[in-house]
């Protein structure tokens, strides 16, 4: 589990990982709508990510955990 | 043009990882790449912020470096205590010409050194004591700060001393904000932790201080991140931003106060200029006051002028229009400074080696004078800093990370720049081998680089380190071909 943050960007949402600098756009996510929102998201290097899925955050961005599921880190 | 092609590039990275032993040089090759515009993700082709290989010259700080030296010690009115060893503090006090106006000793402390220095007895007992003694004795001797904050070196972190715990009680004792900073030397691979963990330390200690308490702000304040006021540099950036119609609320951190740093989250925009040291806090502030943040370049007419419309496009017509009386009203000034010295300067080669930042920011600024960089590196950035460096640089530019001594100076024997800008440490081995050097960390005692007056001097003093007469006087007389002597003997 690491914490990450989910920001809008120009082209949909960017994934930024503090403690290992990543930054990248999110290519797409399993579930986003206001009620369910999360689940896998796979990032524009191949990276894979899990995260819970919740409901959506009022404002972006916003810090969450999440799980490395596959890719490169 | 490029000086190099592409095999030619990869064969002199080839030759200079010769010498190294297998694992090292396995290690190595990962760091060096010629840059290929057509790479969107550096990940692929470059690694960064890694462990340096054991036993090379490698040009790095500590994350000491970085908190105590990049982010805490330009601000002026807060005390930057160096808790440890005396050699640290001594060493990182006001070297980096962090400029502020003030008084010093009286309500500025920039270059003033504040240490515990830690003795043997220390060690084995703990520091706490001593740390509050000095608190106590600093607060006596300048109670005209506005707070404090401990710088904590190696053996704080070693010896496990819980500087935390002193800095809450004796913060609540004196009624002053005391920032407790975990930037031990041991921590991370190089200062760029450093700035991490200051940022963190903020956003812990200091940003939120104020929460609920904050008048609204006007429409147009703008904080600036990551300007070290460096020779002036961040002055000469606020006048522009201002000239435009912006009200700068805080700089952070070069001349910053902390009442600066409280008062930013009412802001409508962060501008930050060094994204390697600051983008953790601009990353924070738009998560929970929702203030955007925007990266700019004040290095160089084109890219200023670049930047104050992107600045200018996230306000109304005013701040546009604001923007573009600027641009004009310098016009003319900066077109005189590139007639005079572009011609001297024209199609010079350079090669960068700088910390986080400037490899990238500085290429418009070398560009608009005529001049090529055929080598650019940097010593601490991350992958998103190279993300951000590949387009800027042509193709088949040399990219090193973390370059030890030996690779820099074979990659400047071979590729005969005409000028290398990088640090102090770097500096003497390039004079001596005969190629002009602009320090590129503190602008070799110079400055500002900054914005429309700053290139003004960065012209100038790249002018007078390319075409120093004294690079004609560097060979000895019996070192000269011999038919000159014979001409000379004749006369």
């Amino acid at each position: 589990m690491a914490n990450i943050m989910i920001r809008k960007g120009d082209r949909g949402y960017v994934f930024y990982m503090p403690k290992r600098d990543i930054e990248d756009s999110i290519v797409s996510m399993e579930f986003d709508s206001p009620e369910k929102w999360g689940g896998e998201i796979k990032l524009g290097n191949g990276g894979i990510y899990y995260i819970e899925p919740q409901t959506a955050p009022a404002r972006l961005p916003y810090s969450l955990r999440a799980r490395r599921i596959d890719g490169v880190e | 043009m490029s000086l190099l092609n592409r095999e030619e590039a990869e064969a002199l990275i080839q030759e200079v990882l010769e010498v190294y032993p297998e694992k090292a040089k396995k290690d190595r090759a990962k760091h060096l790449m010629v840059n290929d515009k057509a790479i969107t993700q550096s990940k692929k082709c470059i690694t960064s912020n890694r462990k340096s290989v054991p036993g090379v010259m490698t040009q790095r700080g500590c994350a000491y470096a970085g908190a105590r030296g990049v982010v805490w010690g330009p601000f002026k009115d807060i005390i930057a205590i160096s808790h440890g060893p005396i050699g640290c503090g001594q060493y990182s006090r006001g070297g980096r010409r962090n400029y502020f106006a003030g008084t010093s000793g009286i309500d500025s402390f920039c270059d003033v050194m504040f240490s515990s220095d830690f003795q043997e007895k220390d060690v084995v007992f703990g520091g706490d004591k001593k740390l509050a003694k000095l608190i106590d004795e600093v607060e006596g001797l300048f109670p005209l700060s506005k707070a404090l904050s401990v710088q904590s070196e190696c053996p704080i972190g070693l010896i496990g001393d819980d500087i935390e715990a002193v800095s809450k009680k004796k913060a609540a004792e004196i009624g002053k904000t005391i920032v407790p900073v975990r930037c031990e030397g041991f921590r991370g691979v190089s200062q760029s932790l450093g700035h991490h963990i200051s940022n963190d330390a903020i956003r812990d200690w200091i940003i939120s201080n104020r929460d609920g308490k904050l008048e609204p702000g006007g429409p147009y304040d703008v904080a600036i991140l990551g300007d070290y006021n460096i020779g002036g540099d961040a002055w000469a950036s606020r006048i522009l931003l201002e000239e435009m119609g912006l009200n700068v609320v805080a700089q952070w951190s070069g001349d910053g106060t902390i009442a600066e740093i409280e008062n930013t989250p009412k802001v409508k925009l962060n501008l930050l200029h060094c994204y390697r040291s600051m983008n953790y806090i601009a990353r924070h502030m738009e998560e929970k006051y929702g203030i955007p943040w925007l990266e700019y370049n004040f290095f160089g007419p084109s890219k200023i002028a670049a930047s104050l419309r992107e600045i200018a496009s996230h306000f109304d017509d005013t701040i546009k229009e604001g923007a573009e009386r600027v641009i004009a009203k310098y016009k003319p000034a900066m077109d005189a400074i590139i007639a005079k010295f572009r011609p001297r300067l024209e199609g010079k080669k350079v090669m960068l080696y700088v910390g986080g930042l400037r490899p990238r920011h500085t290429v418009g600024a070398y560009e608009d004078l005529g001049m090529e960089v055929i080598g650019a590196g940097y010593e601490f950035a991350h992958n998103d800093d190279y993300d951000r460096t590949m387009h800027d640089l042509k193709d088949t530019t040399l990219i090193y990370d973390d370059a030890t001594g030996y690779e820099l100076e074979e990659f400047v024997r071979q590729l005969k720049p005409d000028l290398v800008g990088s640090g102090i440490k770097e500096k003497y081995t390039f004079h001596k081998m005969g190629v002009p050097f602009r320090q590129l960390h503190s602008w070799d005692y110079s400055g500002p680089y900054h914005g429309f007056d700053g290139f003004a001097v960065f012209a100038r003093d790249m002018d007078m380190a390319v075409n120093n007469p004294c690079w004609t006087l560097f060979k000895a007389p019996w070192q000269k071909p011999a038919e000159s002597t014979a001409e000379a003997e004749a006369a």
